[in-house]
């Protein structure tokens, strides 16, 4: 520090450089930010073109503006495809940002909602709902959203002993999703065979059984939860840094990691009411937008959110289009998430993140 | 459960802030208890046979092991139901239990157990490919299946987990184990929901049960079990070794990764003749390790020989309790011990701090 202060010129010249690095940064960000959008909005399109009724694109854009002409085009775009299209963006959305705030908040690259209980509790509750309770539709897609508020709540509760550490939190995350499975199987295993099916179907995830209540209130979630995300994100920057080190830059560290996972679990709450519980997508958005990003990315939320619509949309479309008979995408995130799994875990534990 | 004997110092010490190591007890207190354990199992034994939906009498259940009469009703009953109910049981239960003890051990990791590590899923994935895929279910070849898929399970978990510095760490491997679990649970339904038939007999299987299962079952996957359980206990002193730590252990002699790759081989053997025959039933191997601590010390010699025996035991009460709990028909065992065992593992988490063994 003295000799910073004895000579100041270099000094000056370190902090300009220090200033052009940051905005090249900020540039980066901001241009694969951009991109990831356009890519997420052009396979957003893609969705609603490909079909066994062929429409244009600029067609498809022009329903969508309502400046169409063709009723029949109309119809397909804006009553068939537009639900399926909307439910695979704004869920990839959802489980992108939740995501990559569970990772970065737990610390942990392989801190996934799927994998710390929160989906699980989610798929219990759907699955009783409806094998043990006849619903369907909104009922399933509300008792699910409650199981994973509930889920979550129980995890939260139990790894709370003076703070929460991510070390408690995943491995009891853990341990309730053991007891939710087994739970599940059992409410699976004494339903009726048609009635298991449909359970099972649900515990795949797929994007196209929302119906125009769930798309609401997914998109209304959305419309709060993500400013809110974005705003949270300095303190969350702040908390990677270690609690002590937030502690002394002024962050209330129990408070904000409270909202921070708060925000998390609503967002994936209504990821997994409206589709089911898709694998994967939450778990890979993250580390690939972090990688796009560069090093030292703060933030990058949007990004992760991005690239979470993306794998989505585009295993939507795999799903749709490209198999021998058409299946849940859930299916697809599934398999596409085996070799990106092995990777990371390899990766990350070299690296000596891992837990 | 409370026949178990667990020394309430053991219990209660869990809570406090100072480290509590358990202590060693001289032999013959400890051969006294494994006595009272093998006597508690026995106990268990005659009721796993008596008690049911069909309540046989104690007596008919000697008379018909004695070769006098009994209503061919019982004997059916008790013969071909309970009977291998209970030995599938015990053997399954040892099974379980000594790959809990055997993979705590050399992980040196006191969360590891076959169904957190997805060593249960790797075995029950394999199982349900073979069934589905290929058309093979008979289980003299789902025992092969299981086994292939444990001993995949196995080295995928703990080979992904162990790199990097600090090696496999208890987040790590129930990570790991986790994140395997999701993978092959996609896979399996991914096949199962073109099959109505193919899901019809997974859903069944997949909870986890020891009725329904006949002497076929049993003679089939017990000569696994057997080798698998004899290789463990003879386990003991490598594990001790094991457990000072990898560099202790090779100044004193050991062969490090030759002792891995026997202990990982014989997890894999126990576990998938153990999914093969019962489907995925997680929380034994968590448990009965830790009780066999409590009462005995960090000795793995004694540990593994308790654990033979206390496995079995709790295993064939929680499968007793799923009889006996609902009115109608039963709670699988898989079930009862997933409710009973996520308290037990959760109270580990928060309680024995960075749970050490």
């Amino acid at each position: 520090m003295n000799a910073l202060e004895v000579v100041q010129p270099p000094a000056a010249v370190h902090v300009d450089a220090v200033g052009s690095v940051r905005r090249a940064r900020r540039r980066r960000g901001t241009v694969v930010t951009g991109a990831l959008a356009a890519v997420a909005a052009a396979l957003f399109v893609l969705t609603m073109v490909v079909g066994d009724y062929a429409i244009g694109p600029l067609q498809v854009v022009a329903s969508l503006l309502g400046l169409g002409d063709d009723p029949g085009a109309d119809f397909v775009v804006r009553d068939l495809r537009l639900p399926v299209a909307a439910a695979a963006l704004g869920t990839g959305l959802a489980l992108g940002v939740a995501g990559s705030i569970f990772q970065r908040l737990l610390g942990n690259p392989l801190a996934s909602p799927d994998f710390v209980g929160v989906s699980s509790g989610a798929s219990l509750f759907a699955v009783s709902m409806i094998l043990l309770g006849g619903g369907a539709g909104l009922a399933v897609s509300a008792s699910a959203l409650v199981g994973a508020v509930v889920t979550a709540v129980v995890v939260y509760v139990l790894a709370f002993r003076g703070a929460v550490s991510g070390y408690r939190f995943i491995l009891i995350g853990i341990g309730v999703q053991q007891l939710c499975t087994s739970l599940i199987s059992y409410v699976v295993a004494r339903a009726d065979v048609f009635e298991a099916r449909e359970a099972m179907t649900w515990l795949v995830g797929s994007v196209g059984r929302a119906g125009d209540a769930e798309l609401a209130v997914l998109w209304v979630a959305l419309v709060v939860l993500l400013p809110l995300a974005l705003v949270l994100s300095r303190s969350l920057a702040t908390l990677e840094l270690g609690d002590d080190a937030a502690k002394a830059l002024g962050v209330r560290v129990e408070r904000s990691r409270l909202v921070l996972l708060a925000v998390s679990v609503a967002l994936t709450a209504v990821a997994v009411a409206v589709t089911g519980p898709l694998l994967f997508v939450a778990l890979v958005a993250g580390p690939i937008a972090h990688r796009l990003l560069g090093p030292a990315s703060s933030g990058g939320l949007l990004a992760a959110g991005a690239v979470g619509a993306i794998v989505l949309l585009s295993a939507d479309l795999v799903a749709q289009n490209l198999l021998p008979t058409p299946l849940p995408a859930g299916v697809v995130t599934g398999l596409l998430g085996a070799p990106y799994l092995i990777w990371l875990l390899a990766s990350v534990n070299r690296e000596g993140r891992g837990g | 459960m409370s026949r178990t004997a667990v020394p309430s110092r053991a219990g209660s010490s869990a809570t406090g802030p100072v480290e509590t190591a358990p202590r060693h007890r001289s032999a013959p207190l400890l051969v006294a208890g494994l006595v009272v354990v093998v006597l508690g199992l026995l106990v268990v034994c005659v009721m796993s046979l008596a008690l049911g939906s069909r309540d046989i009498d104690l007596a008919l259940v000697r008379d018909v092991f004695l070769g006098g009469d009994a209503a061919a009703a019982d004997k059916a009953t008790l013969l071909e139901m309970r009977v291998p109910r209970t030995a599938l049981g015990l053997a399954v239960g040892a099974a379980l239990g000594l790959s809990g003890a055997l993979l705590q051990g050399v992980t040196r990791n006191p969360l590891a157990d076959p169904g957190i590590m997805g060593i249960n899923a790797g075995a029950a994935a394999f199982v349900v490919l073979g069934v589905m895929v290929l058309g093979i279910g008979a289980p003299a070849q789902t025992v092969w299946l299981g086994m292939a898929g444990a001993a995949l399970a196995t080295f995928a978990v703990y080979g992904v987990a162990s790199f990097g510095r600090e090696g496999a760490t208890p987040v790590k491997l129930a990570l790991a184990g986790a994140a395997v679990t999701a993978l092959l649970s996609s896979l399996t339904s991914a096949i199962v929901l073109t099959n109505v038939e193919a899901l019809n007999t997974l859903r069944f299987w997949q909870v986890g049960a020891l009725a329904g299962r006949y002497a076929s079952v049993f003679w089939q996957t017990v000569p696994f079990i057997v080798v698998g359980v004899v290789v463990a206990l003879g386990a003991g002193r490598a594990l001790n070794g094991l457990a000072l730590g990898d560099d202790v252990a090779r100044a004193l002699g050991q062969r490090i990764v030759l002792t891995r790759s026997v202990v990982f081989v014989a997890v894999a053997v126990l576990c998938g003749a153990a999914v093969a025959a019962c489907g995925p039933i997680t929380f034994v191997g968590l448990i009965v390790p830790h009780v066999a601590r409590m009462i005995c010390g960090p000795d793995y010699r004694w540990i593994l020989a308790y654990s033979v025996f206390l496995a079995p035991l709790v295993l064939l009460a929680a499968d007793i309790a799923g009889r006996l709990v609902l009115d109608r028909g039963e709670l699988q065992v898989g079930v009862v011990l997933g409710v009973v065992g996520a308290p037990v593992f959760v109270a580990l988490v928060r309680y024995r701090d960075a749970v050490r063994l």
